[in-house]
This record gives C-alpha cells, sequence and structure tokens, in this order.
C-alpha cells in the first residue's frame, strides 16, 4: 500500500501522521519526516537575511512517476506496511510543510531506513525546484553535492 | 520532438515548452544540447554551461551520452532541488 500525492494546496503533516496511524493499526513502527520551510536563510547567506516566499516548481508526470519509482524501490528492500509521501508545488510561506514522509512497518529500524532512504532519493531524482524571493530578489536554489553523497551511500548499504 | 525546460533553464529559454525538429546528425543528448544552443540568443544562454544541465528522455533520468532513437519528449533542467 502506499500513497503519492504532489499538490498545491497546504497539509496538515499532524492530520496526515494521525490518519496514517490509524490507517496502519497493524503496523509496530511508523517513521515520519516532515520538510518544512525555513524562515531564515542558510549558513551560507548573509545573517538575518529573510525570504519572504518560496515557489516550487515541478516536472508534472515525471515528478509522480519518479515518487513512485522510490517507494518502489524502498518496498523491494524493506517490508514496508505502507508508505506516504506528500510534495508540494507552487507558492509557499515560511513555515509551510514542503514534503512528508511516512514508512509504517512491523519494527522502526526498518521503518527509520526506508523514510531516509525515500528522502535521500527524492532530494536527488525528483524533479523538483526551489525558488526563493527574498529582499535580494529572486534566486533559484541550488543542488548541494553533499546530497548526491547521501543518495549515493545506499547503492552498497546492507539493508536487510 | 516535444522539448521541455525547467527553472533557469525554462527562464534563459524563454519558453518552457516547444516543438523542434532537430536534424538526423543529432544522435545524442548532448549533440541535442550542442545543435539547441545555436537556435536562438536565449538557447544559448541556457546551454551555455551544459555541465549544469540534468536531462530526461521521455520522463526518465539519462545521461549526456544516451542516445535520443525515438524520444518523444526530451527535458532539461538544473539539478533538483526538492524536498
Amino acid at each position: 500500500m502506499s500513497t503519492i500525492r504532489v499538490q498545491r494546496d497546504a497539509f496538515d503533516p499532524g492530520a496526515e501522521i494521525n490518519g496514517f496511524c490509524a490507517r496502519n493499526a497493524m503496523s509496530g513502527g511508523i517513521a515520519n519526516f516532515i520538510g518544512q520551510m525555513r524562515d531564515f536563510r542558510g549558513p551560507n547567506r548573509a545573517e538575518g537575511e529573510t525570504v519572504a516566499t518560496m515557489a516550487l516548481e515541478h516536472y508534472p508526470g515525471m515528478a509522480e512517476r519518479e515518487l513512485e519509482a522510490l517507494v518502489d524501490d524502498a518496498k523491494a528492500r524493506w517490508p514496508l506496511d505502507d508508505v506516504l509521501v506528500i510534495h508540494r508545488v507552487g507558492p509557499l510561506i515560511p513555515g509551510d510543510a514542503i514534503v512528508m514522509v511516512a514508512t509504517a512497518t512491523a519494527h522502526r529500524s526498518e521503518a527509520f531506513a526506508a523514510c531516509e532512504f525515500i528522502m535521500d532519493w527524492l532530494k536527488t531524482r525528483a524533479p523538483f525546484w526551489k525558488k526563493e524571493t527574498g529582499a535580494q530578489g529572486e534566486t533559484w536554489v541550488e543542488a548541494r553535492a553533499s546530497d548526491d553523497t547521501r543518495a549515493a551511500q545506499w547503492e552498497n548499504k546492507q539493508t536487510r | 520532438m516535444k522539448l521541455l525546460y525547467f527553472a533557469w533553464v525554462r527562464e534563459k529559454v524563454g519558453v518552457g515548452e516547444e516543438d523542434r525538429t532537430p536534424p538526423a546528425t543529432v544522435q545524442t543528448v548532448g549533440d541535442l544540447m550542442e545543435w539547441l544552443a545555436t537556435q536562438s540568443p536565449g538557447h544559448a544562454a541556457a546551454f551555455a554551461n551544459r555541465t549544469h544541465i540534468k536531462t530526461a528522455v521521455d520522463q526518465t533520468h539519462v545521461p549526456v551520452t544516451a542516445k535520443l532513437k525515438d524520444a518523444r519528449e526530451v527535458a532539461f533542467f538544473p539539478p533538483v532541488t526538492g524536498g
């Protein structure tokens, strides 16, 4: 079982995780990751500089396909009862949840690992692009090499 | 062939989508980028530094050396930054 949603509408991570737990009452371990929009810029930016809004562009069709492929890969590696992936597109404001991944399994180790695996690969493969708008104008967020490194580590990792 | 551009590649080219028929000499993704760079100043700006552009053929990630063969949809975009 899995649910993948790419949506413009804001979502409530609390309501989503409650629903996910209720739907998976037979699973002993639920892990969850939420990525949210910060309201200050990262360590490489000027201190105190704020980002007013963010917009997420995506490749409709391929974005959903890539997320499905990531979930299928995770299911091939771990005995997952259920997976939830939600990714926002369009305009966002600070504090908005951007992405949410939840995994349901019998035990915690598989739930943690699968959740991390899906996020690591999502960051490097799923076709979404962030553009920040702040006092300095608009800037496309640059990809980080550390994300590629993290994802690549799964290639050789013993998972079962 | 349907061409799609995303993020700053789209902004530099000036359109998000276009139909193009490249010459028969264009066999690979790299050939296509090279040819597109000659098509307009916007294309030239977008494809000036090709190592910063990723490609998907029919919605699957491919390397620059991939053959186009019967590709229907080719998308060019910067490294992804979702999540």
